[in-house]
């Protein structure tokens, strides 16, 4: 008995890369839908985290976010991932409106040594939710988003990481001024998971 | 390298460098040196001190010891330089743009040339008025129309003149006797070319435009005056005061082919459908009879399709949807007012509006769902109408006395309009002539090909 509870709440590094990047897939549906990137009525409701998701039917954009978690898992069961970031841009100008900056912190030990950790899905869950909830509460501070936008992704690997294939090197596209808020964290003792979300600053007038 | 060796260096040899403050650091370090626990640091070596404390601790690898501040500077340093440890990737396929699946309010500002077609300008005020004098004020007749080759014909008393809209000329097709007259209807035929003049004295005379001569007279359809005409290929179909309808076959001796009795009372709307398959009618009597030609020449017995009952007032007003078959506008005349639309399939009443004033004509655009219709009293105007909305969109003023008579160029842009004030106006209201070209080619004669089958 003592055993089984044990073995339950033990983490490996293929196991938490699982976690992180199905957060990521989740995270980015929802940034999607709650920003308004893609219409309403190409998004279907699961239940997931303990919390109604929405998960977009578009076939393009299911098939970009589903590509991007399968690379994201294996840099992150190499540990050579250090950040993701999706970012929403103007369609008409390009400009960068939002950066949703997700920083992973890898236990290099696990990489290396091949040892796992301890801890409980349910607590990871938990901290997950927190962070989906602060997502989809998050349109009621961040500007309004009256053009059509698209979006993309940027993830920020080790030197050493080989480009694939289908990947290109890519410009940081940072916003300048920014507004920053920091979301919640959450952490597998393998990947901790910082979330931030940068915005144009366009109430400049309002701090003079 | 950082900070505390720039610290002991320059308290060495920097003075040079940053005079003031490499004076006012001396000054300190002085004054500091001596205190009355300390009152002499002579025999301290603190540059050896300052060694052991900084340098000496990075060779012992000791990370536990370094401040916060060194280590939040060299993570500042770490972002700063991220181009160095980082490599930034992205999809070289970009998720698709989602501009396809936004819906038309999203994009407004996207496509302006989409949002501004409705908001086509439509002239309040004619475009031209001509004089016509001796135009008969009288709502049962149809003294006005527009043919297919651009060519306007009305009459005006015994007289009917023909005005090209092309150049603007004008030329007199015929003046008929008094005995015989006045001219009671005039309608083109499909070819734009020959022209059926219907009398008082019941008789229907086929001129030839192009030469100006007569080509035969009709003689027998009728026993009092012929207020209404309607054209399907080489049938001529004539309404008259009688109540009688007459289908006319023009190239054959004994031109009288068909006869519809129906109404009791004058005849004064004849619309073939746009197939040539249906006629629509309109009396006196408020009736309006849908006539299906299939069922009339397979049984000599003239009987309706439809009898439409729900007018209360006489019906001139008829018009044929271009965009849908089986659906036909009508107007009732002064105690009626109402526009109804009618599904001629089944005979069911669609629609109802109260206009409220006489309807004396209709007309679709050929362009956009829209109708416009033109009344008598109190206004005189003409009502744009979105169909099947039926939200005015227009409402045009300018004859001083009802509407009585309305045709439509064959571009399909322009109407023309008689009134009992004897003028001639013409009215851009259905819009520009651009797109609508192939349209108008194909909407007169869709069943040319019917009349080369048999």
């Amino acid at each position: 008995m003592v055993s089984r509870t044990v073995a339950k709440d033990i983490i490996t590094l293929r196991g938490s890369a699982a976690i992180v990047s199905e957060f990521f897939g989740y995270a980015a549906n929802s940034i999607l839908y709650n920003r308004g990137v893609y219409p309403e009525e190409s998004f279907v409701k699961v239940k997931k985290y303990g919390l109604p998701m929405l998960l977009t039917q578009d076939d393009g954009v299911k098939s970009f976010i589903s590509n991007l978690n399968a690379q994201l898992s294996e840099w992150l069961e190499a540990g050579k991932l250090q950040r993701v970031v999706l970012v929403i841009m103007s369609k008409a100008t390009g400009e960068v409106l939002e950066r949703w900056n997700f920083s992973i912190e890898t236990d290099n030990e696990v990489v290396e040594k091949g040892v796992s950790r301890e801890k409980s899905d349910k607590e990871i869950m938990r901290e997950i939710q927190a962070i989906m909830r602060q997502i989809a509460s998050s349109i009621t501070y961040l500007p309004c988003l009256d053009e059509p936008c698209v979006f993309d992704v940027l993830a920020y690997t080790d030197k050493d990481v080989a480009v694939p294939f289908t990947w290109i090197e890519s410009d940081a596209k940072l916003i300048a001024n920014p507004q920053m808020v920091k979301l919640h964290s959450f952490d597998t003792k393998i990947h901790k998971v910082d979330t931030l979300v940068s915005y144009k600053n366009d109430d400049e007038w309002e701090e003079q | 390298m950082d900070a505390g060796s720039l610290n002991s260096s320059s308290n060495l040899k920097g003075q040079s460098r940053f005079p003031l403050q490499e004076q006012f650091l001396h000054r300190r370090n002085s004054k500091e040196n001596l205190d009355r626990f300390i009152p002499n640091r002579s025999a301290m070596d603190f540059d050896y001190a300052h060694f052991m404390l900084t340098e000496g601790m990075e060779g012992k690898e000791n990370p536990a010891v370094i401040s916060p501040s060194r280590e939040a500077y060299r993570k500042q340093l770490a972002e700063a330089l991220n181009m160095n440890r980082t490599r930034i990737l992205a999809f070289k396929d970009k998720p698709p743009t989602p501009v396809e699946l936004f819906p038309q309010e999203h994009s407004s500002s996207v496509n302006p040339v989409k949002s501004a077609k409705p908001r086509r300008h439509i002239p309040q005020t004619s475009e031209r008025t001509l004089d016509a004098p001796d135009l008969v004020d009288d709502f049962y007749l149809n003294l006005l129309d527009w043919g297919s080759s651009n060519v306007l014909a009305i009459a005006l008393g015994n007289t009917v003149y023909l005005w090209d809209a092309s150049n603007g000329s004008t030329s007199e097709l015929v003046t008929i006797d008094d005995e015989i007259g006045p001219v009671t209807c005039v309608n083109w035929g499909p070819d734009g070319r020959h022209i059926a003049i219907g009398l008082n004295n019941s008789e229907v005379q086929l001129w030839d435009s192009a030469t100006n001569r007569q080509l035969r007279t009709l003689r027998g359809g009728h026993r009092s005056r012929v207020g209404s005409l309607a054209w399907n290929n080489h049938i001529l179909t004539t309404g008259g005061m009688d109540g009688q309808i007459t289908n006319n076959d023009v190239r054959i001796r004994s031109h009288i082919i068909e006869t519809y009795r129906g109404h009791h009372q004058e005849v004064c709307g004849l619309k073939w459908s746009g197939s040539g398959q249906q006629l629509a009618s309109g009396g006196n009597d408020n009736l309006i009879h849908i006539w299906d030609r299939s069922v009339v020449s397979s049984n000599s017995a003239t009987q309706w399709l439809h009898r439409l009952e729900d007018h209360t007032s006489a019906v001139k007003a008829l018009a044929w949807c271009p965009f849908q078959s089986n659906l036909l506008a009508s107007g009732g005349g002064g105690g009626d007012r109402t526009i109804k639309f009618w599904n001629t399939h089944t005979g069911a009443c669609l629609n109802s509006i109260d206009t409220g004033s006489q309807v004396c004509g209709l007309l679709w655009n050929k362009n956009e769902r829209e109708l416009l219709s033109s009344h008598g009293f109190t206004q005189n105007q003409l009502t744009l109408w979105k169909y099947p909305s039926m939200v005015k969109m227009a409402e045009l003023t300018g004859h001083t006395s009802r509407v009585l008579f309305m045709s439509q160029s064959p571009d399909g842009c322009t109407v023309a309009t008689a009134a009992g004030d004897e003028t001639l106006r013409f009215w851009n209201v259905f819009g520009v002539p651009e797109a609508s070209k192939p349209a108008p080619k194909t909407n007169p004669e869709p069943f040319s090909q019917v009349n080369r089958i048999r």
